[in-house]
């Protein structure tokens, strides 16, 4: 019983000086008409940062319905974010070039 | 090879992949991505064969396929008239006013999306549309069917084309779609001064090419050897009090209100009037449009801004534009299946 506790003392003393995962920011470029990535691997309260490389304009949203979110027209070098705080898959699309598509795959 | 399939051939010097021009650099280093790819694709399910081609070509032609037996596709998708219709829109069933312009069917085998909305993505999904429409042909697909069924001669080329498909929705939009596959833009001025040909073109559309690609931003949304990024731009053209939110029906997202797909510049000097709703008569409106960055600002594309060319820079970009029209294809109109 006393070894119990101390093991469960030393997991409170941990996550005290540790705390919780830390929430990671992904970072997806537009490229040459493309998403970096066809599918991004995330975690719940995770951020994502669209980062637009290309020469022309992008405008990056998605109609899921957990994630719905339209971050407008934006143009070259500059980037806008996203946080993720909801589990589930996100469909994103470019609303300017419908060619571009990608999924985010949030999980817990 | 099919010989159909070779048609759409350019010499294996020109094959070039290269639609999507987003990060486009100098004009020269990116010449060989405003040359046309070899091949036109077509879905593992209908690849051309010169049966479908001949059968989608009859269709085509063919104005049984409305509900009053006198629109053909080709009433507004007319090859003497760059494939489309002249008008500043269509006029569709009844006589009846259509809120568009016609688009060309100019090179839409390599587009990934049609319409001027982009409700449709493969020539398959979008040839029926027009034809079931109540305002364009109003013809009733099941019916249209029946139609075909009891005509000797379509019964024939249907058993030769799609052998152990027969005659339905799906194989009726396979061989209209499978016509338009060849409905390619030929070799161009432009597309022989790029082979290498320096007297191809005038100074002028040499000039022209530079401002478009440059100054005046043109390739921005026209890119490709096809002058289009298949996407879609609110340029802030007039509509007189005719309100179109264009994409937007199909994705709402604010910045889509008002925008439409990107045509194609080939042939451009066969296809006047110009813009979604027929807006402008000639080229040279067109530039005056855009050098003022457009007229509606609402919802304008961050793409389009006041360009301040010069008089010779405007006549350059018409000159450039006029050097993407090659001699319009030679199409035989087909003698109708009884």
């Amino acid at each position: 019983m006393r070894k119990f506790i101390v093991i469960t003392l030393a997991t409170a003393a941990f996550i005290a000086i540790a705390g919780p995962a830390a929430a990671a920011d992904h970072v997806v470029s537009q490229k040459d008409g493309a998403f970096s990535v066809g599918t991004l691997q995330a975690k719940s309260g995770d951020e994502v940062t669209f980062k637009n490389e290309d020469k022309v304009f992008h405008n990056v949203f998605s109609l899921s319905k957990i994630l719905p979110f339209d971050l407008g027209a934006y143009g070259p070098g500059q980037a806008k974010k996203v946080k993720l705080d909801q589990p589930g898959k996100i469909q994103v699309e470019c609303a300017i070039h419908p060619s571009m598509t990608m999924v985010i795959d949030v999980s817990r | 090879m099919h010989a159909i399939a070779k048609r759409l051939l350019f010499s294996s010097a020109m094959a070039t992949t290269v639609i999507f021009a987003m990060g486009a650099a100098s004009p020269e280093a990116s010449r060989d991505r405003y040359l046309r790819p070899a091949e036109a694709p077509a879905p593992a399910d209908n690849q051309l064969t010169p049966d479908r081609v001949q059968l989608g070509r009859a269709l085509f032609f063919d104005p049984r396929l409305s509900g009053s037996n006198w629109i053909s596709c080709a009433t507004c998708h007319n090859p003497g008239l760059g494939w489309s219709d002249g008008l500043p829109t269509g006029w569709g069933h009844g006589m009846k006013k259509l809120g568009r312009a016609t688009p060309t069917i100019l090179n839409t085998a390599f587009n990934p999306i049609q319409m001027w909305d982009g409700r449709k993505s493969t020539l398959e999904d979008q040839a029926l549309g027009p034809i079931g429409a109540d305002a364009e042909m109003n013809q009733p697909l099941p019916e249209l069917v029946a139609k075909l069924s009891k005509i000797d001669g379509y019964r024939s080329m249907f058993k030769k084309a799609y052998p152990s498909e027969g005659i339905s929705e799906v194989t009726i939009a396979k061989a209209i779609a499978s016509f338009e596959r060849t409905v390619i833009s030929t070799e161009s001025p432009f597309d022989r001064w790029r082979m290498g040909d320096a007297q191809a073109i005038s100074e002028s559309a040499k000039r022209g090419f530079e401002t478009f690609t440059g100054k005046a931003n043109c390739q921005a949304c026209h890119s490709g050897f096809n002058f289009t990024d298949n996407g879609f731009h609110n340029i802030g053209v007039k509509n007189d009090g005719a309100e179109d939110v264009g994409r937007f029906a199909q994705r709402p997202v604010a910045s889509l209100k008002g925008a439409f797909k990107t045509p194609t510049l080939r042939d451009i000097a066969l296809t006047a009037p110009y813009m979604r709703n027929g807006a402008y008569r000639t080229l040279e409106e067109v530039v005056e449009h855009y050098d003022r960055g457009g007229d509606l600002k609402e919802n304008l594309s961050p793409e389009i801004k006041p360009l301040h060319l010069s008089t010779q820079e405007k006549a350059d970009l018409v000159e450039f534009m006029k050097s993407l029209t090659g001699k319009p294809m030679q199409v035989a109109l087909p003698q109708l299946p009884q």
